[in-house]
């Protein structure tokens, strides 16, 4: 391993790029990088795929020093790094782009750009010095960066460009970007891989965290694979197919599903959503007329790239936030205009998307956060519900009094799910309900979504996770940008077609 | 009345007023674009205040004293600091405290240096040192504007208090920047203190009396831009001034009224009445970084 | 029991801080602890005027408690205090034919509508226009004392600061007409209310719906408004019960002391009740406690005087404060990490 990652005969530069050994992170109880190891060698554009939650975003973290491993060994440029920090690796020459972008939205680009390493004109900032040089890198590589701009007015795709400079005007040779492709269009992921591709020539190294298979095959030339916290592969895209990748991302064979139970009474209309439109504070729009219906004893899932109207259609329909224009109907009442109560009421369920913001509150006790599904429980009602729910779902530890804060994320999310269940109901609407959740408890919370569909309830189910859905829902509907491009039956027997339809619709293909 | 306003001596007076504003806001300023809060302006004043007359009575001098004042307030502020920044105690709670604490202490070693509950001695070793310090805070106003915008600390700074994330993830240390934010502070502060002390010759029990919570409304006003919370300050002084010359004509505004004025138009502001006002993103929030 | 630890702390270091201050101006620390002691608990009088000097204290601590327990700050109580005493002493000048048993309740609930509507413009400001209560409590502060300048000016009797006196039915009696051994001392039956009214705020916070919805909101307002709790009421209402409770602080000094309105009678409870609040961690049983650590402070502070100036008790109590905020998290984290 160190002959290839040191200098060569010749004295020119070391061949590996970055690289890691035997690298272990935990959080808490939960192993986020289990043994893993790595190695990426100059000029390479060497993806880094897995599902959500597989460890990719600890593992670049590490390899960053933006937080270094509780055991293993981070290497750059061959040398092995001791003490593994930002400073560290920016003064070797490695950058990252966040996921989340890292921009002070009240500067300027170049402000942003310059930040922390300033370049001096007195004992002033070089602004012009600033700008010139970041027209020179923009131009070289095909950014298009305004270096007057405030970040605030910029797009997504724009920011990230900025991001890239970043990186750029700071020298870096290593590129690291964190699922860069998220959040931008079609248009925009193009426009991305043309700059990739110029870097590269350039002899820069990329290394992408993705979890879409077909940034990989166009882009890599080498894919580690990443499952549960462990590197399960490592291949050369050119030579594989997106099968075979998928497979190795996933683990097990797609089989068949067993065939489901239904839901034997009278099927209507429960949830009716028309034309509904929700703007974000810049005013572009979340989402843009969407309309869908989902009948109870029916499950409605809805799949889509993170930041395409997700988080704001449950919002929406919960109450929680509010819609520019549209209307929504519950069990044929129009509750457009109802409070987040009032709703309720009216037998809206809600698991919401983000647990720790707005599922639960980690100071409180289990019973206490039962309670917050309908705060007219009281003494002993309220214990005969929570102990329902830590029954039913069996929550651990089974103790009503408990912290929340000291149950897993799992745990936490079963309570939530029951407490939401446990009232009476006539639709459900969950967002990602088994994010960060170990496998049993998935197990569990799809058994309760799925009693809930025999039960008669309609159900809206959205999911980053495509196998949930096609574990769970009847049809399938995608969102992008803001609107809904597509809408497919689940049919078990066409499962491998219609993965490669919803991905097609999720990336825009629809349009 | 109208030839009582048009004199020099009114401008004079609405400036020797709006001077220990203007230096705690420019202060507060600092402080909060950094992205700590601020309610402690009050006691640094009177700290400021304190000791810059002990300074001036035991260093024989007004050069004494002025140093007295900036270095009582900076390490008053590094009292903050410590509790706010490095052991992440409340701001709210930690500035309310020190109040207190300015108060009773100045009361405290007031009775014990000079054995009167009310006042220190007169001292004359002032002298005219309050004409300098007036052209003194006019360039520090012009300075520190220059510094928050110019300069590479100032970018750090506004970075800081923005989206410190983005600042620790390019290798600045939000820590050490609102450290020194926060000293800066105090010694501003400190220096309006010493000006008060000066300008009365003398240091008096709880003399800062309130005008930290103006100089706050003020920066709040000028939404949190060195420049335009001097000038709030001044408006503020303005008024002031106005309101002593009125009572002393006769005329009918009475003066509670006058003196609610910087309140309600700084309740009025965060109301969001008047303009949107934009308060730095990370005020308030000390997370891990 | 955790929680407990901050408050010892802090406690420990102001006893620190005030040794430390006593030596540096000659004096001798046991000596001053003891005189502190004596003047306090070690007589009759003195407990007397620690309970005097706690009542209020009780209140305002109740005051900040509730707030902080919903997530807020109320630095406001100076202000809600004011205007409550002044409508207590307003309403009780003019129950001269009521009998006590309606008087008493009335001019009480005239002080705590007084203080339940300056904190609740401050509470509709918070709530919907979004706008910090931090510093809208404290322009208050100073907008009241403004306003009570002029009111003063055409209602206070001539030539003194203060109202008429309230009619004897709206009197509350002293604690020393039953027990002698306090001789004279100013605590007054307005503490048992005080006391009545932290086992009512534990009782409405810990055993009620509304007291859920409050801790809700205080613990994380995003969960509660997803949950269906209306977090701009909450935080409205508990503005305006926190401005009620202080303004009761009226029925001590009004309606159990002096017998009319003056001005500065407070002399900064209103802060104090701040340091209470936070050394009694918010709790109703903590409030009650650290209020009579404060209230036997303040009086300690006058039996020193001779020997130490009594500010001293002023600096123990800000150094108390910041302690306890500074430990608070420390505490955790360390708690956190052991876990």
């Amino acid at each position: 391993m160190s002959e290839a990652a040191t200098a060569t005969a010749s004295g020119g530069p070391p061949a590996e790029a970055i690289g890691c050994s035997h690298v272990w992170t935990r959080f808490g109880a939960v192993v986020a990088n289990r043994d893993v190891s790595l190695s990426v060698m100059r000029g390479e554009v060497h993806a880094v795929i897995g599902e959500n939650g597989a460890g990719k975003s600890t593992l670049m973290r590490a390899l960053y020093g933006m937080h270094p491993p509780d055991a293993g060994e981070v290497r750059i440029g061959g040398e092995i790094i001791a003490r593994p920090s930002v400073p560290a690796a920016i003064a070797r020459k490695v950058g990252m782009v966040h996921q989340h972008f890292m921009l002070v939205p009240t500067l300027t680009a170049a402000e942003n750009v310059v930040l922390g390493r300033e370049p001096w004109r007195g004992p002033f900032v070089d602004l012009r010095r600033a700008e010139r040089e970041i027209g020179e890198l923009s131009e070289r590589f095909g950014l298009r960066v305004e270096p007057r701009r405030l970040v605030s007015s910029l797009s997504v795709g724009e920011a990230q460009r900025v991001e890239i400079v970043k990186v750029l005007w700071r020298g870096a040779d290593v590129l690291i970007l964190d699922e860069p492709t998220a959040v931008l269009t079609p248009l925009e992921v193009g426009e991305l891989f043309g700059v990739l591709r110029e870097l590269v020539a350039d002899g820069k190294t990329v290394v992408l965290v993705t979890h879409k298979l077909d940034e990989v095959l166009q882009l890599a030339t080498r894919v580690t694979v990443m499952r549960r916290g462990e590197v399960v592969g490592s291949l050369d895209p050119r030579n594989t197919t997106a099968g075979e990748l998928a497979r190795t991302m996933v683990g097990r064979d797609l089989v068949a599903a067993p065939p489901r139970p239904i839901f034997a009474g009278e099927s209507r209309e429960r949830l009716r959503v028309e034309g509904l439109t929700v703007t974000r504070d810049d005013g572009t729009r979340a989402l843009d007329d969407v309309s869908l219906s989902v009948r109870g004893g029916e499950i409605l899932g809805v799949a889509g790239v993170e930041g395409n109207g997700q988080s704001e259609l449950t919002l929406a329909i919960a109450g929680v936030i509010a819609q520019r224009s549209g209307r929504i109907l519950v069990d044929g009442h129009d509750v457009s205009h109802d409070s987040v109560r009032a709703r309720r009421d009216r037998g809206v369920a809600h698991v919401p998307e983000d647990r720790h913001a707005r599922g639960v509150v980690l100071g409180f006790s289990i019973a206490d956060n039962v309670r917050l599904g309908d705060d007219a429980l009281d003494g002993a009602k309220l214990a005969k519900v929570t102990r329902s729910v830590i029954d039913r779902l069996d929550v651990r530890p089974p103790e009503p009094r408990a912290t929340m804060a000291t149950l897993s994320g799992g745990n936490q999310q079963k309570v939530v799910v029951g407490r939401e269940l446990s009232r009476e109901h006539g639709v459900l609407v969950c967002a990602q309900p088994t994010r960060g959740v170990d496998v049993g408890a998935i197990e569990r919370i799809h058994a309760e979504i799925a009693h809930a569909r025999v039960a008669g309830k309609a159900v809206l189910l959205v999911s980053a996770d495509l196998d949930e859905l096609f574990a769970l829902a009847d049809r399938i509907g995608v969102l992008f940008r803001g609107r809904v491009v597509g809408c497919v039956d689940n049919v078990p027997e066409r499962r491998a077609e219609l993965r490669g339809e919803i991905a097609a619709l999720m990336l825009g293909a629809g349009t | 009345m109208m030839h009582t306003i048009l004199t020099l001596g009114f401008a004079a007076a609405v400036i020797r007023i709006t001077v220990p504003y203007a230096l705690a806001a420019l202060g507060g300023t600092l402080s909060e674009r950094s992205g700590v809060i601020n309610i402690a302006l009050e006691g640094l004043l009177l700290i400021g205040a304190f000791t810059a007359t002990m300074g001036a009575y035991f260093g024989h001098g007004a050069i004494a004293g002025v140093l007295g004042g900036v270095i009582g307030g900076a390490a008053f502020g590094a009292l903050y600091a410590l509790l706010v920044v490095t052991l992440r105690g409340d701001q709210i709670v930690c500035g309310v405290a020190l109040n207190l604490l300015a108060d009773g202490i100045t009361r405290f070693l007031l009775k014990a240096t000079f054995d009167s509950s009310s006042n220190s001695p007169r001292i004359d070793a002032w002298g005219d040192v309050g004409t300098r310090l007036i052209a003194l805070t006019v360039v520090l106003v012009a300075l520190f504007h220059a510094v928050v915008y110019w300069t590479p600390f100032g970018l750090r700074l506004r970075a800081v208090g923005e989206h410190p994330e983005a600042a620790a993830s390019l290798g600045v240390r939000p820590a050490r920047i609102r450290w020194v934010a926060l000293l800066l502070a105090g010694a501003l502060a400190g220096l309006g203190g010493a000006w008060l002390a000066a300008d009365q010759r003398q240091f008096v029990a709880g003399m800062s009396n309130g005008r930290g919570y103006i100089a706050l409304a003020a920066m709040i006003f000028g939404g949190w831009r060195p420049a335009r919370a001097a000038a709030a300050c001044l408006l503020f002084g303005l008024a002031e001034a106005m309101q002593i010359a009125l009572q002393a004509a006769g005329v009918g505004v009475p003066g509670w009224a006058v003196q609610m004025l910087p309140y309600v138009l700084t309740m009025v502001t965060l109301a969001g009445f008047i303009g949107r006002s934009h308060a730095p993103r990370a005020l308030g929030r000390i997370d891990d970084t | 029991m955790k929680s407990i630890l901050p408050p010892l702390w802090a406690t420990l270091i102001a006893l620190a801080a005030a040794s430390a201050l006593i030596i540096a101006v000659g004096g001798g620390p046991l000596a001053v602890y003891r005189l502190l002691l004596a003047g306090t608990w070690g007589n009759g009088y003195g407990i007397g005027q620690v309970l005097f000097k706690t009542t209020p204290l009780i209140f305002t601590g109740l005051s900040v408690a509730l707030a902080l327990r919903a997530g807020l700050f109320n630095i406001g109580a100076e202000g809600q205090l004011t205007v409550g005493a002044f409508a207590t002493a307003m309403v009780g000048l003019h129950c001269a034919h009521l009998p006590a048993v309606v008087a008493v309740p009335l001019a009480l609930v005239a002080g705590a509508l007084g203080g339940a509507l300056v904190g609740a413009i401050a509470g509709a400001l918070k709530a919907w226009r979004g706008a910090h209560e931090v510093i809208n409590t404290i322009m208050l502060n100073f907008i009241v004392r403004a306003v009570m300048v002029g009111v003063g000016a055409h209602l206070f009797e001539r030539e003194q600061i203060h109202t008429a006196p309230v009619a004897a039915s709206a009197e509350l009696p002293r604690l020393s007409r039953f027990i002698p051994g306090l001789h004279g001392s100013a605590a007054n039956a307005s503490l048992f209310i005080a006391v009545a009214v932290a086992l009512a705020a534990w009782w409405l916070v810990e055993r009620t719906r509304a007291g859920f919805r409050l801790r809700a909101v205080g613990a994380s307002p995003d969960a509660a408004a997803t949950s269906g709790i209306s977090v701009p009421r909450v935080q409205f209402f508990a503005l305006a019960l926190s401005g009620a409770v202080a303004g009761l602080v009226g029925a001590n000094f009004v309606l159990g002391y002096k017998h009319y309105y003056e001005d500065g009678f407070s002399g900064g409870i209103g802060y104090m009740g701040i340091a209470v609040a936070v050394l009694g961690r918010s709790r109703p049983l903590g409030v009650v406690l650290a209020a009579l650590l404060f209230g036997t402070l303040s009086q300690g502070a006058l039996a020193v005087n001779a020997v130490v100036p009594k500010e001293l008790v002023d600096v123990m109590t800000a150094v108390i404060i910041f302690s306890v905020a500074a430990a608070a998290p420390s505490v955790r984290r360390r708690l956190e990490a052991a876990a």
